[in-house]
């Protein structure tokens, strides 16, 4: 394998890497606020690049050999494409509205953009391994970038326990996952995930199965899905505002895309081992998520628990195991990143006189009398999430239960469609305080233009237009799907 | 017209309008909203008036393959087109009856309302089925919205129960259609309503659907959002759920349920008698009652929506059209009452029945409008409702004379709850001063009641302009359901060929005279 090929093939996050580290230089020496939001914007630019790079890949549908790198330890196949780019949305979305938010409290520092960078980078490999290593060392790049920002605002008490949590919580479950794969390693014989589905191909052995099941524990923790979710609100709601969408939006997608990865192909042959797990936790997620929500005063405790509600729904799409279900999942996500960051983004212009944030539920009410286009596009989000057509929050949910029923789990798509209803109460009650309620005249601040942009944005792809999307949506994620299984 | 959209322009229209309403200020939003609901009822009778009676079944259908998994496929037949019709001319006098009843966040309703109409113009033109699906289901966003915003005083509680009781109903109902599209391969709705599903498959799609329309519809025992949605919501809130919005329900039985699941739809053609038996009865007993006018009218709903679904699961052609016009009828009559009660609830702002009395005297002209959609309602001869209850009776004879009995109880039973409505409303003593200082009808409440008033006759003098368009899809669905009926316990018999023999040699002697 020529270093040339390789080195095309990982473009993006060589491109990731050098200019991270470039910029941590440059953040080491200059202090200033303007210096800061200048490196946010480098960063930006810096994505867009490595956006650039991964589309080829994408629209040409990339897959088998020739996508790997590096002796195979890194795979630029279609389906690392199209989350790569889901993942760049998201972590730029919520660059571009974080200086806002931080000058406020004069915290905004160059490293913010910078950590976003090497989560960025550390993403980027997890959805591209092809072996448990490539997969660890992503993940935790990956994972101690977001410690940091968890902790962002070290001024803040809350901010500095959501941080710690953070760390306890993802380091115990790193451990779990280390531990699964060592187990997997030990029964397998290998840590590449061709060699392990080909090593587990028949019955399987009980110590694999709890290197399988400790493996998904891992990963669950990652993804928030129930039972392993309990980090999640407190994180969400500690965390300052821009890194919650941050954190919401493209780990989401990274560790999703990843425990897709290790289930359709390290673990391929045995479907039947984990589906029942992946059920579980989707039908668990689904109503765990659904039933937390209702009680929430806090709006992005709310919007933590809506995450956690909609995993459910992504889950479904791996548990039917097929590559339509593959697909599903991915189209899934790419309106949830869309939903998630438009969800966040209001919840930040919805700020008091001074610019300080409001977040009570009780806050917000009757704010359509006096901030009528953020009031629509938050209801529109909601309904969206609630999955209530037209809005195209809807067609996620479409897909993914349709690709249930055409693998035949109709009990499946019926349970997770009639559980759905539950999460609608809580977005109804958010259009209702928004809508039906006096107004508290507590939102009066205004709004940042950049925040107002990113919002029409996600506002205008989860309006009935993104219906228009449906057809690229659908070709590029069946080809995405397609290249990680090779039937 | 070939060529012309005209089913995408009468969505178009609306949805134009309902973004614009929400960008200016009242008065301007009121006369934007009226405009546009009158050029859609003018493109309306244009559809009509161009739509070819015994042409082909399925006319101004229209394409697109835009969408991934679904298309953009409009078309309509003859039952489509009364729905149509019942919805275009509902809206104007919708956005009448508001005009000056809402006054805060004008745009916004009027808003809602333009979308609620491309929302019902969308169901009834839908050909294909998860087009139809989402704008089935995207009519509750609007509809919540109107409950929940210019409702009465318990709209929060009416307006999640609304939404969360039809979601529920729906979403089984979205499980169904994805089987069905996958075992048929295709999501356009006239194949499927060609396509022989497996009767054993038949009967768990059929109580899917069966979910999702008898809620909407509202059948008993899962009616009971209707009263509350009804009471709370505003006069043209009222006017649309009732007009249109419960037609859905019954449009849903006699497009998907009865032509896709024959088989199925004979099989719980009992269930869905015994149902609709304890329904009319049960409701129109509660009816009778009330002291709230709109409870009333809301309980008759339920009672009457009974009478359709025993015509459309009588298995023949009368059964089937008395059906689709009683649901006509009841679009207009009950849309009719309600403006009714809205005409005087606007003047004394309650809809306490005992506060008024002997409104006959200072109201004569609202006391003769009131009446006429009374009897409407209970079903006089000249009436449209007459007409459809005749039939679906006559349908529903030939199947069961038990049913047919026990049903036309809920006739008497109506006239009860109506007269004795109409007798404290308008006759007897004038109790109350400040009902008795009403005046009457204004020129726009005029124009908002003569036309029902009109097509109420019509309707009920010369039902054939009404049942011609549809004549010959009912009789495809007949055919189509002929393999599944039910035999019935009447054993009707052809007339004595005796009485035609004389009448025909009558007719010879006069021919030859």
């Amino acid at each position: 394998m020529d270093f040339v090929q390789s080195f095309r093939l990982t473009a993006p996050e060589v491109l990731f890497s050098l200019s991270g580290l470039v910029l941590l230089l440059a953040a080491a020496w200059s202090r200033s606020d303007t210096s800061a939001r200048v490196i946010t914007w480098l960063a930006v630019a810096v994505m867009a690049v490595g956006a650039a790079l991964v589309a080829p890949t994408l629209l040409g549908g990339a897959s088998g050999p020739q996508t790997l790198a590096f002796s195979g330890l890194f795979a630029a196949t279609a389906f690392a494409a199209f989350a790569k780019l889901l993942i760049i949305a998201a972590a730029a979305g919520s660059l571009v509205v974080a200086p806002a938010f931080f000058q406020r409290v004069g915290a905004y520092r160059p490293e913010y953009p910078v950590l976003v960078l090497f989560a960025v980078l550390g993403m980027c490999l997890m959805v591209s391994s092809t072996n448990l290593l490539t997969l660890y060392i992503g993940l935790e790049l990956n994972s101690l970038a977001a410690y940091v920002l968890a902790a962002f605002l070290r001024t803040d008490d809350r901010s500095a326990e959501a941080g710690l949590k953070y760390f306890v919580l993802g380091s115990l479950a790193s451990g779990i996952l280390l531990f699964g794969t060592s187990l997997t390693y030990g029964f397998a014989g290998t840590i590449d995930f061709a060699g392990i589905a080909a090593a587990l191909n028949g019955k399987i052995s009980t110590g694999a199965i709890f290197g399988l099941v400790f493996v998904f524990a891992g990963l669950a923790f990652k993804i928030s899905a129930v039972p392993f979710h309990m980090w999640t609100p407190d994180v969400y709601e500690g965390a300052p505002t821009p890194v919650t969408a941050f954190f919401a939006s493209a780990p989401k997608v990274a560790a999703l895309a990843l425990t897709v990865i290790v289930a359709m192909t390290a673990f391929g042959h045995q479907v039947a081992a984990w589906q029942p797990i992946v059920i579980f936790a989707a039908l668990a997620s689904i109503v765990v998520g659904a039933l937390g929500a209702i009680g929430q005063t806090n709006l992005k405790r709310l919007l933590a628990y809506s995450s956690i509600n909609n995993v459910g729904f992504l889950l479904i799409g791996l548990a039917v195991a097929t590559p339509k279900g593959v697909a599903a999942l991915l189209t899934y996500l790419a309106i949830y990143v869309a939903m998630t960051i438009g969800g966040f983004v209001a919840l930040l212009m919805f700020k008091g006189a001074d610019g300080e944030p409001v977040e009570d539920l009780r806050d917000i009410a009757g704010i359509s009398r006096h901030r009528k286009v953020l009031a629509a596009c938050f209801a529109m989000i909601m309904f969206s999430l609630a999955g209530i057509p037209p809005l195209f929050g809807f067609w996620g949910k479409f897909v993914v239960f349709q690709a249930a029923v055409d693998a035949g789990m109709v009990a499946l798509a019926a349970v997770g469609i009639a559980a759905s209803v539950i999460g609608a109460f809580y977005y109804l009650k958010v259009v209702k305080v928004m809508y039906f309620d006096e107004p508290a005249m507590k939102v009066t601040g205004k709004s940042d233009w950049m925040h107002q942009a990113l919002l029409a944005i996600c506002a205008l792809a989860i309006s009935p237009a993104g219906y228009l999307l449906t057809k690229c949506l659908d070709g590029l994620s069946t080809s995405a799907a397609a290249s990680l299984i090779t039937p | 017209m070939a060529g012309f959209p005209i089913l995408s322009v009468m969505l178009l229209v609306p949805l134009l309008a309902a973004v614009a309403c929400l960008l200016v200020e009242a008065r301007t939003a009121r006369w934007t909203a009226l405009i546009a609901t009158l050029v859609n009822l003018g493109l309306g009778m244009v559809l009509w008036a161009n739509y070819d009676i015994g042409g082909a079944q399925w006319q101004f259908v229209e394409r697109a393959a835009i969408f991934s998994g679904f298309e953009w496929k409009l078309g309509i037949d003859g039952i489509a087109l009364m729905l149509i019709m019942l919805s275009v001319f509902l809206m104007p006098i919708c956005i009448g009856a508001s005009w000056e009843a809402i006054e805060k966040r004008v745009g916004e309703y009027m808003a809602a309302f333009l979308l609620m109409e491309t929302l019902m113009i969308g169901v009834f033109a839908a050909q294909d089925i998860f087009l139809f699906y989402i704008m089935f289901e995207a009519g509750l966003i609007p509809m919540y919205l109107i409950i929940g915003i210019w409702g009465g005083q318990d709209r929060i509680y009416a307006s999640y129960k609304f939404f969360l009781y039809t979601l529920l109903g729906s979403v089984l109902m979205l499980i169904a259609m994805l089987w069905m599209v996958h075992e048929a391969g295709t999501t356009d709705v006239p194949t499927l309503m060609a396509y022989d599903f497996d009767p054993k498959v038949q009967t768990w799609l059929w109580l899917a659907f069966f979910a999702s329309f008898a809620v909407k519809m509202p059948m008993w025992p899962v009616h009971t959002w209707l009263p509350d949605a009804h009471v709370q919501a505003p006069t043209a809130g009222s006017v649309i759920l009732a007009g249109v919005l419960l037609k859905m329900g019954g449009y849903g039985f006699i497009r998907f349920s009865l032509p896709m699941f024959p088989e199925a739809s004979a099989q719980f053609a009992p269930l869905v008698f015994a149902l609709s038996m304890i329904a009319v009865v049960v409701t129109s007993l509660i009816a009778l009652v009330q002291h709230d006018m709109k409870k009333l009218i809301a309980y008759s709903s339920v009672a009457h929506m009974a009478i359709v679904t025993i015509g459309l699961f009588a298995f023949n052609p009368q059964g089937l059209e008395g059906a689709m016009i009683v649901m006509l009828s009841h679009g207009l009559v009950s849309g009719a009452l309600f403006l009714c009660v809205g005409v005087i609830y606007d003047r004394l702002h309650t809809r306490e029945i005992d506060r008024y009395g002997g409104l006959s005297i200072n109201m004569p002209y609202y006391a003769l409008f009131f009446l006429l959609f009374t009897m409407a309602s209970i079903g006089l001869p000249g009436t449209s409702g007459f007409v459809g209850e005749f039939l679906s009776l006559a349908g529903i004879y030939q199947i069961s004379t038990w049913v047919a009995l026990v049903c036309t109880t809920g006739i008497i039973l109506g006239a009860a709850y109506m007269l004795y409505l109409y007798r404290r409303v308008a006759f007897g003593e004038q109790k109350n001063a400040d009902a008795a200082a009403m005046p009457d009808l204004d020129k726009r409440e005029w124009l908002l009641l003569a036309p029902i008033a009109a097509v109420v006759l019509w309707m009920g003098v010369y039902p054939e302009s009404f049942m011609a368009p549809m004549r010959a899809d009912i009789a495809a669905l007949d055919a189509r359901l002929a393999r599944a009926k039910p035999e019935g316990d009447a054993h009707l018999t052809a007339p004595k060929p005796k009485a035609a023999t004389t009448t025909e040699e009558h007719a010879a002697h006069g021919g030859a005279h």
